[in-house]
């Protein structure tokens, strides 16, 4: 996460991290990122973040987005390895970054209980 | 298995036609296995990661979303994002990743 933000402080607010609180399987797991952003020219999200805290590699998705995205929402799906914790950071055209964090439980652990080949 | 051998799946959804202005949604997904380079097989030996590592799309040949995809992005990328709809014509979609994965797609939109 530092590799991305840097020493920038992060603050929570004006960012939406949707997911299901309670997964049946981490294997494939909806998750949409809404951040609350005008979207000009002069005011918009630049990029999006998400991490899972548990993960062996907690780095899941960096979107890069600009004004013409019209709004800022991304969604896709993702795998989760444990039960913990899930967090989006946008980062804004002036340099400031924001995030949200959704806790979930995990039933079926994505990597290490998907089978043998 | 996803070798540079096999043809790319991709489908993607977009609207045909749009208002001048208007937000539209667009929903891309690629047919790719996404290894992690975590697992093991039986025998225990890891299976080397195998990604869609980069997703693009571009409107009238400008890029308006990009994304850097990690193994922790499922099975079969889905990927949703939005752009403003503001002027007919292509929106090209590009999927790159580990041992020579390429994907692309193109699609056309008539603004009104």
């Amino acid at each position: 996460m530092r590799k991305v933000v840097g020493n920038a402080p992060v603050r929570s607010g004006k960012v939406k991290l949707e997911l299901p609180p309670l997964i049946d399987n981490g294997n494939t797991v909806p998750l949409s990122v809404a951040v609350d952003s005008p979207m000009t020219t002069a005011d918009h999200v630049s990029a999006i973040h998400v991490f899972v805290e548990k993960n062996p590699q907690p780095y899941v998705i960096s979107a890069h987005l600009g004004p013409r995205a019209g709004r800022a929402r991304i969604a896709t799906r993702v795998r989760i390895a444990d039960t913990g914790t899930v967090i989006a950071i946008a980062q804004t055209s002036d340099g400031s970054f924001w995030s949200d964090s959704v806790s979930v439980v995990v039933t079926l652990s994505a990597c290490l209980e998907d089978g043998l080949i | 298995m996803n070798g540079p051998g096999r043809k790319a799946r991709v489908v993607v959804h977009l609207p045909q036609q749009a208002r001048r202005g208007e937000i539209i949604e667009i929903r891309t997904l690629a047919g790719h296995d996404m290894e992690t380079g975590f697992r093991r097989t039986q025998f225990g030996e890891l299976i080397p990661r195998d990604i869609i590592t980069r997703f693009a799309c571009s409107y009238n040949g400008v890029e308006v979303f990009r994304a850097e995809l990690h193994p922790a992005i499922a099975a079969n990328p889905l990927i949703t994002f939005s752009t403003v709809a503001s002027e007919s014509g292509t929106l090209e979609f590009r999927w790159s990743g580990d041992n020579g994965y390429a994907a692309t797609h193109s699609a056309q939109i008539s603004v009104v």
